[in-house]
C-alpha cells in the first residue's frame, strides 16, 4: 500500500448515492469534498412523493 | 431556492433569468434583503483540489418522453411522465397532494401507467438495458393514488414483465393486484389517441387473449425509465473510464464499486441503473472501498474540533438567557417577537433576553456564543423551531461557550405557532409568551448531564465464511482492524463455490480459492471452521461471544459484528425432482457446467422452469436471481451445441438492469421463451423413458408438448435457520425468515441493534456482485463507529434510585433495548440498575415503575410538572 496517499476523498453528485458515500468516509476519518452542480443536494429522490414499504416522505 | 426543505436552504440567482444580471435593471433582492447577503458580482471560480480517491456519484438522467411520437407526451396534456405523476401526489407539490389533471384540473376516475418508456427499447432510442425500478414506482404510484381518490380509482398497469425482485417487491406486486385491486395487463401500448373535446386519452392494446381492445382513460402517465447522463457520459471520456453498452460505468463482479482507473470509484445509478437501498449500499461499499485505498492517512486531514473545557455550574443561581428567534418574517411575521424578548426579560431568573433576525445563522452562533461568556449564563433558552432539526446545532453552542449542552431548552414558537396561527397574531404573540415561560421555567431546573464514555473494542466478528463474510474480513483487515470469521462448515466459500460463472463472464471458483487464500494468508483474520456460536454477552463496542469450534469452546472479545449466514438453495418436491437423473436443479447444471459433462453436447433439447418455489402461497417472494442464472446457462446450452432446442418456461423474465443484453442475446441465439401462470403450471412426465414438459401456449392458446434431454429447475433461495443468531443479537426476522435490516431504504446493510451488520443473502437473495457491494457496505458502516475509537452515549436516560425500587422486575421485562438488570453485587444487590450505554431515553420504565423508583435526566417530574404548572396560569 503506498504510504504517501492523501486523506480526503472528492464525492462528484450530491444524490442520495453522494451524500451516503460522504458520510460514511467522512465518518471513517477522511475530509470529503462533496461536488454538486445545482443548488442543493437531495438528487432526484428529493423530488419523489413516498417511498415504498414505509411510505416514508422521501424528503 | 428548489424547494422548502433544500440544503443548504439558501437562495440562489439564477442568472438566465436575472433581470439584473441579464439587462443591468432592477436590483430589488438587493434593495430588500436585510443581511446584505445578495452579490451580483460572484463569478464561477475554478478551485484546484487534491485528493486521494474520487467517488463518482452523478445519478441518472430521466429519459425524455418527448422523443417519441407516438405518446405524444408534449402535445397531450394529460400525459405525464412518473415523476410528474410524484410531484402531483407530494403534498409540497403543485397541487398540494390533491390528485388532479393538467388539462382541466378534474379528479381522475382512470389512470393508465405505461411500463418501458425509454426502457428496454433499441428501435425508437438506444436504451437495451431495463431500468429495474420503474415496475415497482408504478405500483407505488397505483397504490397511493388509490389512497388518495379511494378504491374507485381505476389503475391499470401496461407492462411486459412485471419485475418486482426486490425485498419484499413481490409481496406488494401481490397485493396491489389482489387487495387494491390495481389492474395489471401484459401489453405494451404502441400509441395513445388524444380526444380533443374532453382531454381523455384512448389507448388500445391486446389482451391476454389476444384481443384487441379499447380503453378510455383520463391520464396516462408514463415510467420513463433512468438513462445515463450525456454530460456524465463526457465526463467520464475525459476520466479515462471504461462504460458499459448503455453508457453506465462498466464494473467487475468482484469489485463492483471500482471502475476501470485505479484510485475512482462508483456508486447510485451510474453503477447501473438500481433503487434507493442499491444505491445506498453501493454507496458504502464505494466509501469502503476508497476508504481502503487510503487507510495510511485516515484522519490525517480531517480537523478535530477544539474541546472547550466545561464550565461547573452545579448548585449556581440561575442565570438563564433567552433568545427570540424572528426566523427571518416566518417568525416575525405573525408574534411580535420584540413584546415576546420584553416578556422573557422580567421572567424569574432570566438575566438576558435578545432577538435574532435568524438564530442558525453561523455569525449569530459566535454572537450567543459572546453573551453567554459576557453575562455569565448558565442556562439557555432559544424560542424559535423545532429540536428535531436544530437542538444539536444550539448545544453546540453552548459546549463553545463551555456549558454542559443538557443546559438547555427550546420553545418552538415557529411550526406549534406562527405558522398555525397566521390569522390571529396578538393570540400568536400571547402563546408564544407561554411557551417561553414555560421553556424557562423547565430550564431553571436543569442539572449538568453527564454521557457515558465507551471504548470501543477494535476487532470485527464476522458469522458466515462464504463470499459475503470472506469480501467483509478483506476490507475490514485492509483497513487495519482484527477480524475473526466463524464458519459452521469445513470450508471457506459458502454457496458461491457451487456457481459456474458471473454474468459478466467471471469464473466464480477460482476467484473464491484466490480471495480464500488471500484470507488465511492475512494474519489480521483469524478463520474458525466447524464453528458456531453459542452464547453473546455485551453490546456495541464491547460484545463477548462464546464459539464452538470443533467442539471447543473459545470466547472471542469483539466491537462489532457482522451476519453474513447467507441462504440455502431449495429442494423441490414438484416437477418429478429426484425421480429421474435428467431433471436436475439449476447448481446440478452449474456443476455439469464446471466439469464440462460431455453429455451436455449431444443432447437434443434442454428445458428450464423458472419459479421453482418462489412467487408461491408457500413461499411469496421473487428469488431474485434466478431469471438471468437459467439464460446465462441457456447461452452456455447453445455455446456448447448451437443445434439443441432450448426452452425457458417463465412467469416474468426478470433480468433487470443491464442483464437485460443477455435475454436479448438469448433470444437472438434462440433460446425459445414460453410464459406460464401460477394456476396453470407446466406438467413433467416421464413415460416410457420419454421426458416431456407440457404448457400451455400463450400465443397458440393450446397445449405444447416438449421431448427433452434436461429438465432444470430454477429454484428457490431459502434463509437458513437464523433463529438461535437472531435471537442472540435481538435481531428480528421477517416472514419469509430472513433478517430484517435497520431502515428498507436507508439502512439496507445494518440493524436497529447498534454495533450489529448485515450483508449477502442473509438478507435477500442476491448475484455475486450485490452481495460483494453488501458486504463492503457493511464493513463501511461498521468502521464508521470503530474509527470513533470511543462512543457517547446520551445523556438523556433514565436512572434508578435503588432506596425506592421494589424489585418488582417491570422495568426489565418493558425495556426493548434490555438496559435494565438486577444488580448482582455492591450495596444495592438486588436493586434494579439501568446501563446507560443500551438505554435509549424512551421511558417506558419511568411510566412503569410503580415505586415511581425511575427518574428520566431532563424530563423529570418537576421538570415536566413546573411546565404544566406554569402553563396553566395566565401570564
Amino acid at each position: 500500500m503506498p504510504k504517501n496517499v492523501i486523506g480526503s476523498v472528492m464525492v462528484l453528485g450530491g444524490g442520495i448515492a453522494g451524500m451516503q458515500s460522504a458520510l460514511d468516509l467522512a465518518d471513517s476519518g477522511y475530509y470529503v469534498y462533496l461536488v454538486e452542480k445545482g443548488p442543493s443536494i437531495g438528487g432526484v429522490m428529493s423530488r419523489l412523493d413516498k417511498t415504498f414499504p414505509t411510505n416514508d416522505c422521501a424528503m | 431556492m428548489e424547494y422548502d426543505q433544500a440544503v443548504p436552504l439558501k437562495y440562489v440567482i439564477n442568472p438566465d433569468e436575472c433581470i439584473y444580471l441579464t439587462k443591468g435593471k432592477c436590483g430589488n433582492c438587493k434593495k430588500v434583503c436585510p443581511t446584505g447577503a445578495v452579490d451580483y458580482d460572484q463569478k464561477e471560480e475554478t478551485v484546484k483540489l487534491n485528493v486521494g480517491a474520487v467517488v463518482l456519484s452523478p445519478g441518472f438522467k430521466p429519459f425524455d418522453p418527448s422523443r417519441f411520437d407516438n405518446y405524444q407526451y408534449s402535445n397531450y396534456k394529460n400525459v405525464i411522465t412518473s415523476l410528474e405523476f410524484e410531484r402531483i401526489l407530494s403534498a409540497s407539490g403543485p397541487t398540494m397532494g390533491h390528485l388532479t389533471r393538467i388539462s382541466d384540473q378534474k379528479e381522475p376516475k382512470k389512470i393508465a401507467w405505461l411500463q418501458c418508456i425509454g426502457s428496454r427499447e433499441l428501435n425508437k432510442c438506444d436504451n437495451g438495458h431495463c431500468s429495474a425500478v420503474c415496475c415497482m414506482y408504478a405500483i407505488k404510484e397505483a397504490v397511493i393514488a388509490k389512497e388518495h381518490e379511494g378504491d374507485d380509482l381505476d389503475c391499470a398497469i401496461f407492462y411486459m414483465d412485471m419485475r418486482t425482485p426486490g425485498k419484499d417487491f413481490e409481496e406488494y406486486y401481490v397485493n396491489a393486484k389482489e387487495k387494491k385491486g390495481v389492474r395489471f395487463v401484459k401489453s405494451r401500448i404502441h400509441t395513445i389517441v388524444e380526444i380533443p373535446e374532453t382531454g381523455d386519452l384512448e389507448v388500445r392494446y391486446a389482451d391476454e387473449n389476444g384481443d384487441i381492445q379499447i380503453e378510455v382513460f383520463d391520464m396516462v402517465v408514463l415510467s420513463i425509465g433512468l438513462e445515463a447522463d450525456p454530460n456524465t457520459v463526457k465526463l467520464s471520456e475525459k476520466l479515462g473510464i471504461d462504460l458499459t453498452q448503455s453508457h453506465f460505468c462498466n464494473t467487475s463482479a468482484f469489485e463492483p464499486v471500482n471502475t476501470s482507473r485505479e484510485g475512482i470509484f462508483v456508486c447510485g445509478a451510474f453503477q447501473g441503473p438500481k433503487d434507493i437501498p442499491e444505491s445506498i449500499v453501493d454507496a458504502s461499499a464505494a466509501a469502503t472501498a476508497a476508504g481502503q485505498s487510503l487507510t495510511a492517512a485516515r484522519g490525517t486531514e480531517t480537523k478535530q474540533a477544539e474541546m472547550i473545557p466545561e464550565l461547573n455550574v452545579k448548585g449556581d443561581r440561575p442565570r438563564i438567557g433567552v433568545f427570540v428567534c424572528s426566523c427571518g418574517t416566518n417568525i416575525a411575521g405573525v408574534v411580535n417577537v420584540d413584546a415576546v424578548k420584553a416578556y422573557a426579560e422580567k421572567l424569574p431568573y432570566v438575566e438576558y433576553a435578545g432577538n435574532n433576525l435568524f438564530s442558525c445563522s453561523q455569525d449569530t452562533q459566535d454572537k450567543m456564543t459572546e453573551i453567554i461568556k459576557e453575562k455569565n449564563l448558565n442556562r439557555v433558552v432559544v424560542a424559535a423551531c423545532t429540536p428535531k432539526t436544530h437542538e444539536g446545532l444550539f448545544q453546540e453552542t453552548l459546549l463553545a461557550a463551555g456549558l454542559n449542552k443538557y443546559l438547555f431548552e427550546m420553545a418552538n414558537i415557529r411550526n406549534h405557532n406562527a405558522w398555525v396561527h397566521k390569522d390571529a397574531p396578538e393570540l400568536a404573540t400571547q402563546k408564544a409568551k407561554d411557551l417561553v415561560r414555560s421553556a424557562v421555567t423547565k430550564v431553571a431546573l436543569f442539572e449538568p448531564l453527564e454521557e457515558a464514555e465507551l471504548q470501543l473494542n477494535q476487532t470485527a466478528l464476522i458469522i458466515g465464511g462464504g463470499l459475503s463474510g470472506i469480501t467483509t474480513a478483506r476490507s475490514f483487515a485492509a483497513q487495519g482492524f482484527e477480524t475473526h470469521i466463524i464458519e459452521k462448515d469445513a470450508q471457506l466459500g459458502g454457496q458461491a463455490l457451487c456457481l459456474y460463472k458471473t454474468t459478466t463472464g467471471e469464473n466464480v471458483k477460482e476467484k473464491i480459492v484466490e480471495l480464500v487464500d488471500e484470507i488465511n494468508g492475512n494474519e489480521k483474520i483469524h478463520v474458525h471452521l466447524n464453528a458456531t456460536i453459542t452464547s453473546v454477552d455485551g453490546f456495541v463496542g464491547n460484545f463477548k461471544s462464546t464459539v464452538d469450534e470443533n467442539g471447543e469452546a473459545k470466547t472471542i472479545e469483539h466491537g462489532v459484528a457482522v451476519i453474513a449466514t447467507g441462504a440455502s438453495p431449495f429442494m423441490p418436491k414438484e416437477y418429478n425432482y429426484g425421480k429421474d437423473p435428467r431433471i436436475i436443479t439449476s447448481l446440478d447444471l452449474d456443476k455439469k457446467l464446471m466439469v464440462e459433462d460431455p453429455s451436455l453436447k449431444s443432447m437434443n433439447s434442454a428445458v428450464f422452469i423458472q419459479c421453482v418455489g418462489s412467487r408461491e402461497k408457500e413461499r411469496p417472494y421473487c428469488s431474485r436471481v434466478c431469471c438471468t442464472h437459467s439464460v446465462d446457462n441457456a447461452l452456455e446450452l447453445k455455446k456448447r451445441n448451437p443445434d439443441m432446442n432450448v426452452y425457458i418456461i417463465y412467469r416474468d423474465i426478470r433480468t433487470y438492469g443491464e442483464r437485460e443484453y443477455i435475454y436479448k442475446e438469448a433470444r437472438k441465439e434462440g433460446v425459445i421463451f414460453i410464459c406460464y401462470s401460477v394456476d396453470n403450471k407446466p406438467v413433467v412426465d416421464i413415460k416410457d423413458g420419454k421426458l416431456t414438459v407440457t404448457v400451455l401456449d400463450h400465443i397458440l392458446r393450446r397445449p405444447l408438448e416438449i421431448e427433452t434431454d434436461l429438465l432444470t429447475l430454477a429454484t428457490a433461495i431459502i434463509p437458513n435457520q437464523n433463529e438461535q443468531l437472531a435471537q442472540f443479537f435481538k435481531l428480528p426476522l421477517n416472514a419469509n425468515g430472513f433478517f430484517v435490516e435497520r431502515h428498507a431504504k436507508l439502512g439496507p446493510s445494518e440493524f436497529a441493534t447498534d454495533g450489529v451488520f448485515l450483508c449477502g443473502l442473509a438478507h435477500y437473495p442476491k448475484p455475486i456482485p450485490e452481495a460483494i457491494g453488501q458486504a463492503k457496505a457493511a464493513t463501511s458502516r461498521a468502521v464508521t463507529l470503530l474509527a470513533r475509537k470511543t462512543i457517547h452515549t446520551s445523556g438523556q436516560v433514565a436512572k434508578v434510585d435503588p432506596m425506592s425500587c421494589s424489585s418488582c422486575m417491570v422495568c426489565v421485562s418493558v425495556c426493548p433495548y434490555s438496559a435494565p438488570s438486577i444488580a448482582k453485587e455492591g450495596r444495592f444487590a438486588g436493586k434494579a440498575e439501568i446501563n446507560p450505554v443500551l438505554c435509549k431515553g424512551c421511558g417506558l420504565c419511568v411510566a412503569s415503575c410503580r415505586s415511581g423508583a425511575i427518574r428520566h435526566n431532563g424530563f423529570d417530574n418537576s421538570q415536566i410538572f413546573s411546565q404544566i404548572f406554569t402553563l396553566s396560569q395566565v401570564a
